[in-house]
């Protein structure tokens, strides 16, 4: 037995929800997450106990998928439309973050930029990256890859921000023919790959980085 | 199967690694010693103290909610709106898909956590398991990362630089409110509130 036992090997398993340890019998199929004959529930809050989030790969890449094929409306339509006496303007993500910045606010811009951009290719790469190093059973850079993970989940909701900025806009901006702000499809695709990259970076379970095989202790 | 002495051990729930739970001291973090992702830190906040704050975020929640964000001038008219004036707003645009996100991470969610941990938090203070408990506790974990008010104040923000540029812009109480709710969202983030399944022992539900 390494230093650093794992619950696999003790024949222990851990309830996601709410941490309870518990005893599992060793190699038993039925925690393996396939979604097969799962029947064991956490005595203290009822959880299916499973080694690993079920059909962790699969569910993953399928939201990544789904989430990637959005994003790219979501870059190309606009997602707001500013309507003044005489000019009508259709935002996309991008143009909305360069107005910022020419509206003298380079620092919000630069949020803007990360929140809509930077963080949903982030997770994009970041997930693509865990998925195929995982999957492969790499051993590679696994400590890194865990902290990757674990920066996926703590930043993503913030690209929400985008989203909120639109609805708060067009609800506020209402002066009838003097000027009007309407939201665009392009807010509605952002806001789905939004929900789906969280969705599929959920769906990751990161002890599979470290399942693969054993070089570094 | 049963519970292994669950008080003595320690999954870290990012690799799976086994560890015998020390006392922490004022604080102290657990890390885990190979994906090093915090396993438990010491937690200063006492039940009392958790309930004062889940309290304190309500009543400010519920001004947040009620208060105009932002008043918006031109040409002599003036135009403002609330939380709800933004979800209405999207939804007669033909954007009731995010009228609906705008809705849950924003207002429903956001309730439903500060209402289930007020419950939960004001049974535990007497040592007792809130009726409905297991429910509840498994709800919470699952709200976890759909509260986005934090996000929203810095989406008010930009749209208030945004508008600056057009119009005369003046911030309205309920942008202070949710800055203030932003405020207690942090301080209460550290708190694992798994903590509670070991705080209220199940013999006394
Ligand atoms: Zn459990
Ligand atoms: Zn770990």
């Amino acid at each position: 037995m390494s230093a650093l036992p794992r619950a696999s090997e003790l024949g222990l398993i851990a309830c996601t929800v709410c941490g309870l340890v518990c005893r599992n019998v060793p190699g038993d199929p039925r925690l393996d997450g396939d979604g097969v004959g799962d029947d064991m529930a956490c005595p203290r809050c009822g959880t299916t106990l499973r080694r690993r989030k079920p059909n962790s790969y699969v569910r993953t890449w399928a939201l990544l998928i789904a989430a990637f094929i959005l994003y790219i409306p979501a870059n190309v339509l606009p997602i707001m439309r500013t309507a003044s006496l005489n000019d009508v303007d259709d935002n996309t993500i991008i143009s909305g973050v360069v107005e910022l910045w020419r509206a003298g606010s380079p620092n919000l811009a630069v949020i803007v930029f990360t929140a809509s951009i930077v963080v949903p290719v982030l997770k994009f790469l970041a997930l693509g990256t865990l998925l195929v190093s995982s999957q492969r059973g790499s051993g590679w850079a696994r400590v890194q890859r865990a902290k990757l993970y674990r920066l996926v989940e703590l930043i993503g909701y913030w690209s929400m921000l985008d989203v909120f900025v639109v609805a708060l806009l067009t609800a506020l901006v209402r002066f009838s023919v003097l000027s009007l702000v309407e939201p665009l499809p392009g807010v509605i695709f952002f806001g789905l790959t939004v929900v789906l990259t969280m969705l599929a970076s959920m769906s990751f379970d990161p002890r599979l980085i470290w399942d693969g095989k054993d070089t570094d202790d | 199967m049963g519970m292994s002495s669950p008080e003595a051990l320690l999954i870290c729930e990012h690799c799976d690694t086994v560890y015998r739970r020390r006392t922490l001291a004022r604080g102290d973090v657990a890390r885990c010693a190979r994906c090093e992702a915090e396993l438990e830190r010491y937690h200063a906040l006492s039940v009392n103290a958790m309930l004062a704050l889940i309290l304190t975020a309500m009543i400010v929640f519920v001004q947040a909610n009620m208060w105009p964000i932002v008043t918006l001038g031109l040409s002599g008219q003036q135009s403002s709106t609330t939380l709800w004036g933004m979800i209405l707003a999207m939804w007669r645009e033909q954007a009731q898909v995010v009228s609906v996100l705008v809705a849950a991470t924003l207002f429903f969610f956001p309730l439903l956590k500060m209402l289930l941990l007020g419950w939960l938090l004001w049974f535990a203070r007497a040592g007792r398991r809130a009726p409905g408990f297991v429910r509840l506790m498994v709800i919470l974990h699952y709200l976890g990362p759909w509260t986005m008010s934090e996000v929203f104040v810095l989406g008010a923000l930009v749209a208030i630089v945004k508008a600056h540029t057009y119009f005369d812009v003046t911030p309205d109480p309920g942008i202070y409110a949710y800055a203030a709710l932003t405020l207690l969202i942090t301080v209460f983030a550290g708190v694992d509130l798994r903590q509670l399944w070991d705080d209220v022992p199940e013999e006394t539900a």
